[in-house]
């Protein structure tokens, strides 16, 4: 039995550690740990609830739009405010345009990597690599001088002996297959996901003034006006600037990521019975077509236990509770207890060793993530989530794309509970949404010119407007799976706040019943040729999308927890 | 540029797709967000071209990740210029291949390797708090790794407000006992702060290529910033500055002044107490800004800010230079016609504002008027001072 610990774990968002037990070449147990903490929620005690999206926002800003989504929609909820039409197409855009860049920079430049070797496309030969890529799809950048061109840069670099952020890594490790020119392919791809995000990315400071961290977000609407003549709005211009980026994002995910992951995917199909983890996956639903709380999603809420793609049950949020069993928190009732979110009690109260460490006690408290639990049962949440929902609930386009994508590769259903499930997901919802980005724009010219130029709700703007006391939540799909925020609101500022974040119910530790989470679970029997070199462990993990910064909150509603903070 | 290094340059250029053209207009690109006379453009370019490339190690703690997208978002130089290119990004958790202990030794043996040459790029701040568990790293904690790495650096650039200034881990009560990195590490040999949420990617690179250009670091003020960033308010070079000076304010968003680009001073901009150059060079290559795209600045390349600039919708008090001289003399006028006893300076702009936004309504009507005075905000603004005084650390 051979104890490996991967620390830090790279390629993610934040920082989390993987401890696992290895015996015969196989992942026996494992267990996923965060190491930072901010306590951003205790930050948000007694602030106007009008400004917490942008404190929220901070959480992350590689999902630089979610947490002020759920903010404004949790705040919104619970003080009465309705965004008009303008404000929820506004948002539709903002977040499926999110989704579509966050995908792409995680699969090209955060996980790529553990299947792509960089250092053997530099014997590869860049005439067969076009062939390859002419094969593949009618993307122009694909001739043989392109692709002598990127080995000519990859081999300048490697050449100075200086390999910077490649340096040092598993190169040549066994479990990489791709031929030469695939991963030549790969490498030239890497660096034109980089271009390209930079370029789409423009949708959002179009949409939000800058990005990261987007700053035109309001309870009850957006801040970016709507005029189809003025130029200080969105006006018809934008509306043409907004279907040109769009247009490029098409085409480059239609004809470069997919046809890539595609590839790529066909190399490494035995990861399609690999890294399955709970088997129960839960989405909240996202992107509303109309207007009101009840309006119809384009993805579809509910939640799949057990593999059952037979049954999808409606999503509780009563459901969820969360627990400390394995967190570096105490309650107050005992740490048995099984807290919903709007109830919900931290007291951060570390009780690992002291830094510097080698080793976490696994049996006590090792994580900074709590251990969310939706009826009891650790839930995967995310892109593989989403599709599995909208798959089994009859989605007519999800349906058409994973039914192709199963029949490209020759696989059926069951492959998509797996690690390269979780990657096909990703890059199907990333089809999906980029071919849905122009509906949302085409309805927000329509209603331009219907005169409808309303972005706010100003009726509930002012606090005096507002219940004396309220609460509310705001759900929301991010990127990386299910978010809720849960706010109470007092005498006009916050009485208390939380977050149950996509990475808390993926990367959370085991719980009272000693349930694995996700992560955890996931890696069970994934094979590791070389324990010095667990690539195989970064694969599983990484399919995840980790966001670790995300994952770690605390909140009390009565700010106890700071009598227990030891501060120096 | 040398007639050699040059050909030789070219000729690697050209190798990667890059022309002439393109790079000299990337020097010259450099060279205007300095500041920099037309002479330094074929200084930075021979620069670029024949020095050996620094190490640059990137360290992240209690972070967001939001200044390492922005640093992807880079245009002049690209990331990817940055990255092949440029320098040798030798540590980078969000980048970087390797991982675990592989990760760790790159880290050891680019600082052991380099020692005083190696450049540091630090995201997010330090928490002293809980023995540093608030923040490891292979099992270290952040305030170690800190000392150890930075102190033996050439030099460190806080990027983003958390590394310049604690940002919003040490925003009040600050629970993790979050420091900046200037406070976390005394002793640093040049310390570059580099604030805003994120940092703007232009005026990050524009340090490096400084740096390579003339192998020293851009003048700075008193709080370690670039002068070239950091010299003036958002106020000064505001697009709608003239809207300010000429009484137009946005009273509601959406309304008719807010679609037409009026003044956001009313609904809370921080502009005028902001220093930093965002008007200049605007974000994502120039495509937009908070204030272009409707919304109010926020303040977030100030110190504290998430305890001094808010709440955000609250207007600033006492903002010099409102109206013209002219203006100013009829406000007194005013004032003294029987209430400038109880008066604070506040309250006599509030005051002069109104009567001015009512002369200025009945002179020039603005499309569908909306005048709504006295909002709640405005009137606890009055009453609680957007500049309250910053929270100290956890007890």
């Amino acid at each position: 039995m051979t104890h490996i610990v991967v620390d830090p774990v790279t390629r993610i968002e934040g920082h989390l550690r993987i401890e696992a037990e290895v015996d015969g070449g196989v992942v026996k147990d494992a267990w996923s740990s965060s190491t930072m903490f901010r306590g951003i929620e205790i930050i948000l005690q007694g602030r106007d609830p009008r400004d917490a999206w942008a404190f929220t926002q901070r959480i992350c800003g590689v999902c630089t739009t979610v947490h002020a989504i759920a903010s404004i929609r949790a705040v919104e909820d619970a003080i009465g405010a309705v965004p008009p039409p303008n404000a929820r197409v506004l948002r539709n855009l903002i977040m499926a345009a999110q989704c579509v860049q966050d995908h792409v920079i995680h699969f090209y430049h955060l996980h790529a990597l553990d299947w792509v070797d960089v250092v053997s496309a530099l014997s590869a030969d860049p005439a067969a690599t076009a062939t390859l890529a002419q094969s593949l799809s009618d993307w122009p950048e694909s001739s043989p001088t392109y692709f002598a061109g990127v080995k000519a840069r990859l081999k300048a670099f490697v050449d100075r002996g200086q390999l910077g952020p490649f340096g040092n890594a598993y190169w040549g490790h066994p479990a990489y297959r791709l031929p030469p020119e695939a991963n030549l392919m790969a490498v030239a791809h890497y660096l034109a996901a980089l271009e390209w995000q930079r370029d789409f990315i423009k949708l959002h400071a179009v949409l939000g003034g800058k990005n990261p961290h987007l700053q035109s977000f309001l309870v009850g609407g957006m801040a970016t006006p709507v005029d189809p003549s003025s130029p200080a709005a969105l006006n018809i211009h934008t509306i043409a600037v907004l279907q040109k980026l769009i247009a490029g994002a098409r085409a480059f995910v239609s004809k470069v990521y997919i046809p890539d992951l595609l590839a790529v995917a066909s190399f490494y199909k035995d990861w399609a019975g690999i890294g399955a983890g709970v088997g129960n996956y839960l989405v909240y639903g996202e992107y509303p077509l109309t207007d009101g709380a009840n309006a119809p999603r384009y993805l579809p809420g509910g939640v799949i236990r057990g593999r059952d793609l037979s049954k999808v049950e409606p999503f509780a949020p009563e459901k969820i509770t969360e627990q400390v069993t394995h967190s570096w928190y105490d309650y107050s009732g005992g740490d048995a207890a099984a807290l919903h979110p709007s109830v919900g009690e931290t007291r951060p109260h570390y009780t690992g060793p002291k830094p510097p460490y080698e080793r976490l006690d696994t049996n006590a408290k090792y994580s900074w993530l709590k251990s969310p639990r939706y009826d009891g049962a650790p839930m995967e949440v995310g892109p593989l989530a989403r599709m599995l929902v909208a798959y089994a609930s009859g989605h007519a386009q999800v349906k058409g794309l994973v039914d192709g994508a199963l029949a490209k590769l020759g696989v059926g259903p069951e492959a998509l509970f797996s690690t390269l499930g979780r990657v096909a997901a990703r890059g199907l919802e990333t089809q999906l949404l980029v071919d849905k980005l122009g509906d949302w724009v085409d309805e927000l010219a329509g209603n331009m010119d219907k005169g409808d130029l309303r972005i706010h709700d100003s009726d509930r703007w002012d606090p005096s407007s507002w219940p004396k006391d309220c609460a509310g939540a705001g759900f929301h799909e991010a990127p990386r799976g299910a978010l809720g925020h849960w706010v109470h609101v007092k005498g006009g500022k916050i009485a208390g706040y939380q977050c149950v974040v996509p990475s808390t119910w993926n990367a959370g530790p085991r719980d009272g019943q000693q349930q694995p989470g996700p992560y955890e679970a996931a890696l069970l029997g994934t094979p590791v040729a070389d324990p010095e070199q667990p690539l195989e462990v970064l694969r599983t993990v990484h399919s995840f999308d980790p966001c670790m910064a995300c994952g770690v909150h605390v909140v009390d509603p009565k700010g106890r927890e700071l009598a227990r903070v030891q501060v120096r | 540029m040398r007639a050699g290094a040059d050909d030789a340059f070219r000729r690697e250029l050209t190798a990667r797709g890059v022309t002439r053209r393109d790079f000299m207009g990337f020097c010259s690109g450099v060279a205007a967000l300095l500041a920099l006379p037309r002479s330094a453009v074929g200084q930075i370019a021979d620069a670029l071209a024949t020095k050996p490339k620094p190490v640059l190690v990137w360290l992240e703690f209690q972070d967001c990740c939001g200044n390492s997208e922005s640093f992807l978002r880079a245009s002049k130089p690209t990331a990817a210029d940055v990255i092949l290119d440029l320098l040798s990004v030798d540590y980078h958790e969000t980048i970087m291949a390797a991982a675990g202990h592989q990760a760790e030794a790159a880290l050891e043996k680019a600082i052991t390797d380099h020692k005083g040459q190696y450049i540091v790029v630090v995201e997010g701040s330090i928490p002293t708090g809980a023995d540093g568990a608030y923040c490891t790293i292979g099992g270290k904690s952040a305030l170690q790794i800190a000392r150890t790495v930075c102190r033996d650096a050439l030099a460190v650039i806080s990027a983003g407000t958390c590394a310049a200034f604690g940002g919003l881990p040490a925003a009040s009560p600050n629970p993790t006992g979050a420091l900046s990195v200037g406070d976390a590490v005394p002793g640093i040999r040049t310390l570059i702060n580099l604030p805003a949420c994120p940092v703007n990617a232009e005026n990050l690179t524009a340090v490096i290529a400084y740096f390579i250009t003339f192998g020293k670091w851009p003048a700075t003020d008193r709080l370690n910033r670039p002068l070239f960033a950091y010299g003036k308010t958002i106020h000064d070079n505001c697009e709608r500055r003239a809207h300010f000076d000429a009484g137009q304010y946005v009273e509601q968003f959406g309304d008719a002044g807010h679609r037409i680009g009026y003044c956001l001073y009313k609904m809370g901009c921080k502009g005028p107490v902001t220093s930093q150059n965002c008007p200049n060079i605007r974000w994502n290559e120039g495509t937009n800004w908070p204030i272009g795209c409707g919304h109010p600045c926020i303040g977030c390349a100030e110190p504290a800010f998430w305890d001094k600039m808010t709440p955000f919708y609250a207007h600033l008090t006492g903002v010099p230079g409102f109206g013209t001289a002219a203006d100013i003399d009829k406000i007194g006028l005013y004032a003294t016609a029987g209430v400038a006893a109880a008066m604070t300076t506040h309250g006599l702009v509030q005051l002069g504002r109104k009567a001015y936004d009512k002369r200025k309504a009945a002179a020039a009507k603005p499309p569908e008027a909306k005048p709504t005075e006295s909002k709640a905000v405005a009137a606890k603004a009055a009453d609680e001072p957007a500049d309250k005084p910053t929270a100290g650390g956890a007890s």
